[in-house]
This record gives structure tokens, C-alpha cells and sequence, in this order.
């Protein structure tokens, strides 16, 4: 048998030429027009647009980075769900009358498996021997009204949506959780502190203390003689006290 | 020098229909965006195809930071995506390609609905496609609960009480998704992230591989 270079094919199969059969495919010579060789004229002019192409999506996540949305809490029970957009007309779909409640098995399971269904045998369910559009106008249709389907119902669950209410939900929040009995808070709840940087170190008229990379002499220096609009004096109690307080904002502006 | 190399080889293993499959082919006019530029519909697939060469790569270097257990998913995520070198692009090729995968199937499929190039010979190639649509489907599903964060979770609890609402076999998906009948938690988590980067690729690169078999066999279909 006939090895290796020099070996005649039919067409791009892998089908061997043997002279006088008659072979499926068709050689693409049989095409009307000018075909190119794949390698490397082909290749080269694809590796060149995959290249762009690969600029731009690069230009993309730079400019837009992946959001990420606060650790995932299950006792949050207010939080408004929501797929990713692809899903979004699925999800949609669930929210009419007709296809929830006790319809719901018409909305999770008949339409999408009849939509699926028919995509998956299309090839047996469009059996005749056209191939252009305008030549097989029901199948072409029913593709039609599944798109706009799903345009309008993606539509519908983008219009739905809080948008605004979904970015609040999803912020992270500070996780720098921080000890109530620890004897730094108690001097913190005594003195007038929690009036103006809240119960939860939170801030309020006073600074939030999240992230501020304090050192415990910087803490003590401002109780004392204020800062900007601070007043002098705003702490009244012991050296003993001081230090226990300072420790303790300090400790959690640093976490 | 590389003849010489190719023939060594070739005398060897007799890789030249190997050769031919991978890259000695023509390519005919009516898809070639160089003759026609609205033959670039025909390129639709070829970008699905590169989009998921991305996302394998991506998602090789992202699993060398992620963690996949519930204490420290999302923590790991936030490290990478904050303190790691590059790692921001690296998680943003993975989160934006995930979209374009299913925006260049979606556009492929199509393709070859509205040109009819599933017709006779290429039934079975078209199924199979269908079923690769399905797949990346499951990997986009499955991914989305990956950072842990609070819109994959709560999208994640949506998308299994779907599935569990289906008569008869929806609660032992539910379980089989879930591995709970109650909790999604941590085991949750471990069966998404073993689906998500071992199961549905191994399926995929299946798929794909019949894809392409398929296609080098039966050759492009012909012009309209």
C-alpha cells in the first residue's frame, strides 16, 4: 500500500483516490471560484484577525473588570436573585401567570424542552432538500419567533430589574467584625466616642475607623487634642483608659 | 532541515493524512471573508472555538489560585483579583469570555441554521453541536456560583430550585447538584467546582473532538 507524501486523496477527505469511484463529498474543486490553500496563506490572514481580536478582549477586561460582588451570606434573605444575562429570558419566562405557581412546570420544563428538543432534531424535523431560507419558510419562522422570543423576554427582565437596588445589595461590606466585650469598646460606648463614630465604628460625624492604619499613639494623640473638626478634650477618663481605647481602634483600622 | 525532520517522522508514523486534516486543505471562496466579505459569518465558529482555547488557559491559571471551599472561595477570588499580578486580567478574560463563548455559539449556530448546513450528510455533526451548545450552557451555570459572592449564590439557589420543580427526577438533580436536600453550602460548592473543571470539560473536548472529525470528514457545506 501507497504510504506518505504523495498520496492522493479525494477532495479534503481522507478518502483515498481511486480512480473511476465515486466519492461523497464532493471535491471543492467542483465549487465555482477561487480556493485557497489553508496552510498557510489561509492560516496566516486568520492569525492576523484572531490577533486583533484578542487586542480588543484584552482591552475589555482591562477596562471593565470582572465584578465581584460581597462574600455570599445564606441568612441574607432579602437579596433580589438574578442569573447571568444569558439565562435572564429563562428566568423571565418564570415569572408570567401562565407558566408559574401551579402552571410552573410549563415555564421550567414544556417550553424549554420543546425549544430544545426541536433545535436538537431540527435535521429530521426540516427534512426536504433546500437549504436556503426563502425555500423553507416554516422552520425559518418558528427560529424567527424563538429569537424575538427571547429578545423581548431578555428585554422585559432587564427593564424589571432594580438595577440600582441590585448594586446595593451586592457592595462589599467591610468584614473587619470586631469584638464588643472587648475592654477598648467598653471605654469607647463611656466615652462620648460612639456619639459621633457610631456603634459600629461605622462613622457618622465622626470618621469611620475601617482602613485608616492608625498606630495607637496617632488614636490617643486625637482623643486628646482633636482633629479638624474634633473638638480638644473630647476624652475625659484615665491614662488606663486611653491606652485601652487606643489599642483597640488602632487594631481595627489596621485589619 | 524541518523537510528533512517532517520525513523522518512521516516515514515513521505516515502522518500525512494527519497533515492534510489539520491544515493541507483548501479553502472554498463562498467562505472566505478575502472574496466575500459576508463570508465572515463563517467565522463564527472558528472564534467559538479560540474563545474556549481562552478560557481553558484562563481558567488553567485561575485554579492555581482559587480555593474551592465556602470559608475561603471568595477570599481567594478577592486576593486574586486585588493583590495578584495580572491576576485581574486573568479573571477578566475568564468572566468576559465566558459571555463571548455564548454570544460566538450562539451566533454559529445560526449560521448554520439560516444557511441550512445541517441538512443531509451533516445531521449527526449538527446534534453534536447542539449538545456542545448544552455543555457551555452547564459551564457558564456552574461557574457563576464559583466566587462565592452574593449574586452567585442567590442565582445559583434560583437555578436549582428550577431544576428541582421538574416532575419526578428534579429532586434527585437537586441532590445530585446540590448534595443536599436542604442546604446549598459547602458541598454545593465542591460538586460545582468538580462539574465545572473536570466533568463538562472532559465532555466538551469529547464533543469537540467528534465537532471537528465531523467537519474535516464531511468537508465545509457547499454554496447557497
Amino acid at each position: 500500500m501507497h504510504k506518505g507524501k504523495g498520496m492522493k486523496f479525494v477532495g479534503d477527505s481522507r478518502v483515498q483516490d481511486k480512480k473511476g469511484q465515486k466519492v461523497y463529498p464532493p471535491d471543492y474543486s467542483a465549487y465555482p471560484g477561487k480556493n485557497e490553500p489553508f496552510w498557510p496563506d489561509f492560516l496566516l490572514r486568520e492569525w492576523m484577525v484572531g490577533a486583533v481580536f484578542l487586542i480588543g478582549f484584552l482591552v475589555l477586561t482591562v477596562a471593565h473588570p470582572s465584578p465581584l460582588e460581597g462574600q455570599a451570606d445564606p441568612t441574607n434573605t432579602g437579596y433580589i436573585p438574578l442569573p447571568d444575562w444569558y439565562f435572564l429570558f429563562l428566568y423571565q419566562l418564570l415569572k408570567y401567570e401562565f407558566a408559574s405557581g401551579p402552571y410552573n412546570i410549563i415555564g421550567a420544563m414544556v417550553v424549554p424542552g420543546i425549544a430544545f428538543g426541536a433545535l436538537l432534531l431540527a435535521p429530521f424535523l426540516d427534512r426536504g432538500p433546500e437549504r436556503r431560507a426563502y425555500k423553507r419558510p416554516l422552520p425559518v419562522l418558528f427560529m424567527l419567533l424563538a429569537l424575538s422570543a427571547m429578545v423581548y423576554l431578555t428585554w422585559e427582565s432587564v427593564a424589571n430589574h432594580d438595577w440600582a437596588a441590585a448594586e446595593r445589595q451586592g457592595k462589599i461590606t467591610s468584614d473587619t467584625a470586631f469584638d464588643k466585650s472587648d475592654p477598648g469598646y467598653e471605654v469607647y460606648a463611656k466615652q462620648s466616642c460612639i456619639g459621633c463614630h457610631g456603634d459600629q465604628l461605622q462613622g457618622g460625624a465622626g470618621v469611620a475607623f475601617d482602613g485608616l492604619k492608625l498606630t495607637p499613639e496617632q488614636v490617643a494623640k486625637v482623643a486628646k487634642e482633636g482633629y479638624k473638626t474634633m473638638q480638644p478634650g473630647a476624652f475625659k477618663g484615665s491614662d488606663e483608659e486611653l491606652k485601652k481605647l487606643a489599642n483597640f481602634i488602632a487594631e481595627y483600622s489596621n485589619k | 532541515m524541518l523537510n528533512k525532520l517532517y520525513d523522518w517522522i512521516d516515514e515513521r508514523l505516515d502522518i500525512t493524512p494527519i497533515w492534510r486534516d489539520i491544515a493541507d486543505h483548501e479553502v472554498p471562496e463562498h467562505v472566505n471573508p478575502a472574496h466575500h466579505f459576508s463570508a465572515f459569518v463563517y467565522c463564527f465558529g472558528g472564534l467559538t472555538f479560540f474563545v474556549t482555547v481562552i478560557q481553558i488557559l484562563s481558567g488553567m491559571f485561575l485554579t492555581m489560585y482559587y480555593t474551592p471551599d465556602v470559608v475561603n472561595a471568595w477570599k481567594s477570588v478577592y486576593y486574586l483579583q486585588n493583590e495578584v499580578g495580572a491576576g485581574e486580567i486573568i479573571r477578566g478574560m475568564h468572566h468576559w469570555g465566558a459571555s463571548l463563548v455564548i454570544v460566538m455559539m450562539f451566533l454559529h449556530t445560526l449560521r448554520v441554521f439560516f444557511t441550512g448546513s445541517y441538512k443531509k450528510p451533516r445531521e449527526l455533526n449538527w446534534i453534536v453541536g447542539v449538545l456542545i451548545f448544552a455543555v457551555i450552557l452547564g459551564l457558564g451555570f456552574t461557574g457563576y456560583l464559583l466566587p462565592w459572592d452574593m449574586k452567585a449564590l442567590f442565582a445559583t439557589k434560583v437555578g436549582i430550585e428550577i431544576a428541582a420543580s421538574v416532575p419526578i427526577i428534579g429532586e434527585a438533580i437537586k441532590i445530585l447538584l446540590a448534595g443536599d436536600t436542604t442546604i446549598l453550602g459547602a458541598q454545593t460548592l465542591t460538586r460545582f467546582f468538580a462539574i465545572h473543571v473536570f466533568f463538562l470539560p472532559a465532555a466538551l473536548l469529547g464533543l469537540l473532538a467528534a465537532h471537528f472529525i465531523m467537519i474535516r470528514r464531511q468537508g465545509i457545506s457547499g454554496p447557497l
